[in-house]
């Protein structure tokens, strides 16, 4: 019975997002979905990234690469099942095992190759660490350009538009939940002490290079996630989509919203997207506004707008916020 | 042999530019404890400086010695100007602050510079607003527009790459029985050996590098002993941004291309110089960057070209797990 509960309990947020994402899905017009799929994939970006930069403290400016990963694996299973049906099943839900299960896929690989990143270069810190994650990142993108099986310079085209608003929204929901959980597990607590002080945590008897690993591992795999959905919208997956540029906008998400803010790097993601919808004829500016926001921020607000507190905590006590003493701002 | 020895030539002449770069990120390192992310940009500005400066004094039509001289003189300045208006602006009000925040301000610099320089001239700008504007209904009074189309129709360079004008006739010499030297390696050799030379005499026979290693030593006591710790850290940055920028117009000699992202991947590999030397030293910044160029040549010359840009990122994987510290750097303890 208390099983039965729990369960529940864990799959509510799914089950409350379910019936809204699908409402919205049906009400939004269509031009709006590719808007709401790519502010959702910007989120899933952002939170996951934020468990290794805001969580961890670790700075890894190359998640594009695992994005890639995950984008490329979802579309070579989605590729070679197009025309497959289940048997015995509906065209829809033969469609939707099929992504869902390319999307595991692109997850699981993404993850591998978190950790074969992570395991070498989690061993240093700082400054070492960005320039490493970069150099794997920029690695990743030229092996796929030069691999003829996934295309190549030119990619992979002609994808099943298997992504939708529910989709999209329910890995954003599996990723806030991840993120929620991870924060408030023990393992998020070790992640926490290793943020605030390595040398402390390590002599407290943390096993900092396993956990950042872990950490990392975690991120890579919804990074996979983001990527496969966002192609199955696109129904186009070329390296051009994941340079450089795509890690240095979730870092500039993570980064303003607060590092160690799930709402912040959601606000951040959600506020960014539309910003850029809104902006689309200023395309050239993009890079330049970003990586302005991003010294201007750092010279004069480097904890970013919510630093590492939450929206609920800026909240007045009875709508429910909850200043919680012993947070750092 | 002859292969052997053409690579050795290829290697070490892209070697010395390695280390020119490097040096920079070594220096800077050594006094802030900062790895400038935008150092590679800097490079990039050199040899648009020297570019405008070339276009400017007609190289293209009449090369000559001193109009060289003058490319060279405009270029160092105009790093050096940038290296300390950097430093200025952006590191030191962070000096105090966690280094995680010094990080971010200087990949935002470097971001800065190579998507600013992608941009279409001040004047195409201009005149892009100036038709938004007339499109919502906006009148421009004629006096602004006037002044508007005096503004720079070739800065920014934009996207589209650039070529760097020929600075004297390039000839090209086989010696040792098949081995190409050009009169360009040559030069570039000696410029680059002769500033590193010039480099080592100034770490360590001037009061200014005196300083300067007593600020990368301990930066407290130094100030403490009245050293000016802030105009120090300043002359490091505008002396290590000059060596970017000579490093880019020898590089521009032989391979004339020029764009607003060429110092990206130029500058990431002479970080790896750098880190592989020994972060900090300067003796480790040369040595990382000749045994880097030469890697490069052997590996690209004797199996793929397409691995080229792998062997650094390889390198540094390996010098970060077997010896974190570089072949001649200081090994450090944590204190806590």
């Amino acid at each position: 019975m208390i099983r039965a509960l729990l369960l529940l309990r864990s799959l509510a947020p799914f089950l409350i997002a379910l019936p809204v994402l699908w409402a919205v899905q049906r009400v939004a017009p269509a031009d709006w979905t590719i808007v709401l799929v790519t502010m959702g994939v910007n989120v899933i970006l952002a939170v996951s990234l934020n468990v290794v930069n805001g969580f961890a403290g670790q700075f890894s400016i190359g998640h594009a690469a695992f994005m890639a990963v995950g984008a490329y694996t979802a579309a070579e299973i989605t590729l070679a099942f197009r025309d497959v049906q289940v048997a015995g099943l509906p065209l829809a839900a033969s469609d939707a095992i099929v992504f869902a299960a390319a999307l595991v896929a692109g997850m699981l690989l993404a993850a591998v190759a978190g950790l074969l990143v992570g395991v070498p270069s989690l061993r240093l810190r700082g400054d070492y660490l960005a320039i490493v994650t970069l150099g794997f990142g920029e690695i990743i993108r030229v092996l796929i350009e030069n691999t003829r099986a996934l295309g190549g310079a030119t990619g992979l085209s002609g994808l099943p538009p298997y992504s939708t608003v529910v989709w999209t929204g329910l890995g954003v929901v599996a990723t806030v939940v991840m993120a929620r959980r991870l924060e408030a597990s023990t393992q998020g607590r070790a992640l926490l002490a290793i943020r605030e002080d390595e040398v402390a945590a390590e002599a407290m008897g943390v096993d900092t290079v396993g956990w950042k690993v872990r950490a990392f591992v975690i991120s890579a795999a919804f990074a996979g996630l983001a990527g496969g959905l966002l192609v199955h919208k696109i129904l186009l997956c070329t390296p051009r989509m994941f340079t450089f540029v795509r890690s240095m906008e979730v870092v500039v998400m993570v980064v303003l919203g607060g590092m160690g803010s799930i709402t912040g790097s959601i606000v951040a993601a959600a506020v960014l997207t539309f910003a850029l919808e809104w902006l689309r004829g200023l395309d050239q500016y993009r890079m330049v506004i970003y990586s302005l926001l991003l010294v201007v921020l750092m010279l004069t607000r480097p904890t970013g707008i919510f630093g590492t507190r939450e929206l609920w905590d800026y909240l007045p006590r009875w709508m429910g916020g909850r200043r919680v003493a012993g947070r750092t701002p | 042999m002859t292969e052997f020895l053409q690579h050795l030539v290829n290697g070490i002449s892209l070697g010395t530019i390695y280390a020119l770069i490097a040096l920079g990120y070594t220096m800077v390192y050594g006094v802030l404890k900062l790895i400038n992310f935008a150092h590679g940009d800097v490079y990039m500005v050199g040899a648009f400086a020297g570019y405008y400066v070339a276009t400017a004094l007609g190289v293209q039509r009449e090369p000559t010695l001193g109009k060289a001289v003058l490319v060279f003189l405009g270029a160092m300045v105009a790093t050096g100007l940038l290296g300390f208006l950097i430093e200025r602006l952006a590191y030191r009000p962070l000096r105090a602050r966690p280094r995680l925040t010094a990080l971010i301000t200087a990949i935002g610099v470097s971001f800065l510079l190579e998507y600013g320089f992608q941009l279409p001239s001040f004047r195409a700008q201009a005149a892009n607003l100036e038709a938004a504007l007339r499109g919502w209904g906006v009148v421009v009074p004629a006096w602004l527009s006037a002044a508007l189309a005096h503004l720079p129709d070739t800065f920014p360079p934009g996207p589209t790459p650039r070529f760097f004008p020929e600075p004297f006739e390039r000839v090209d010499w086989t010696v040792l029985g098949g081995v190409h030297v050009s009169n360009y390696d040559v030069v570039s050799l000696l410029v680059a050996v002769a500033f590193m030379v010039g480099l080592q005499l100034v770490v360590y026979r001037t009061r200014f590098g005196t300083a300067m290693r007593a600020v990368s030593f301990d930066a407290r006591t130094a100030g403490l002993m009245g050293i000016p710790v802030n105009r120090i850290i300043s002359g490091t940055f505008v002396l290590g941004s000059v060596l970017a920028g000579v490093a880019a117009l020898l590089v521009a000699g032989s391979r004339p291309r020029i764009d607003p992202i060429m110092g990206l991947m130029p500058g990431l590999k002479a970080f790896v110089a750098a880190v592989f030397g020994g972060i900090g030293s300067v003796p480790g910044a040369m040595l990382g960057g000749l045994a880097l160029g030469l890697g490069e040549e052997m590996v690209a010359g004797y199996t793929s070209s397409s691995f080229r840009d792998g062997i650094a990122f390889a390198m540094l994987v390996v010098v970060l797990l077997v010896r974190p510290e570089g072949l001649l750097g200081r090994v450090t303890v944590e204190k806590v």
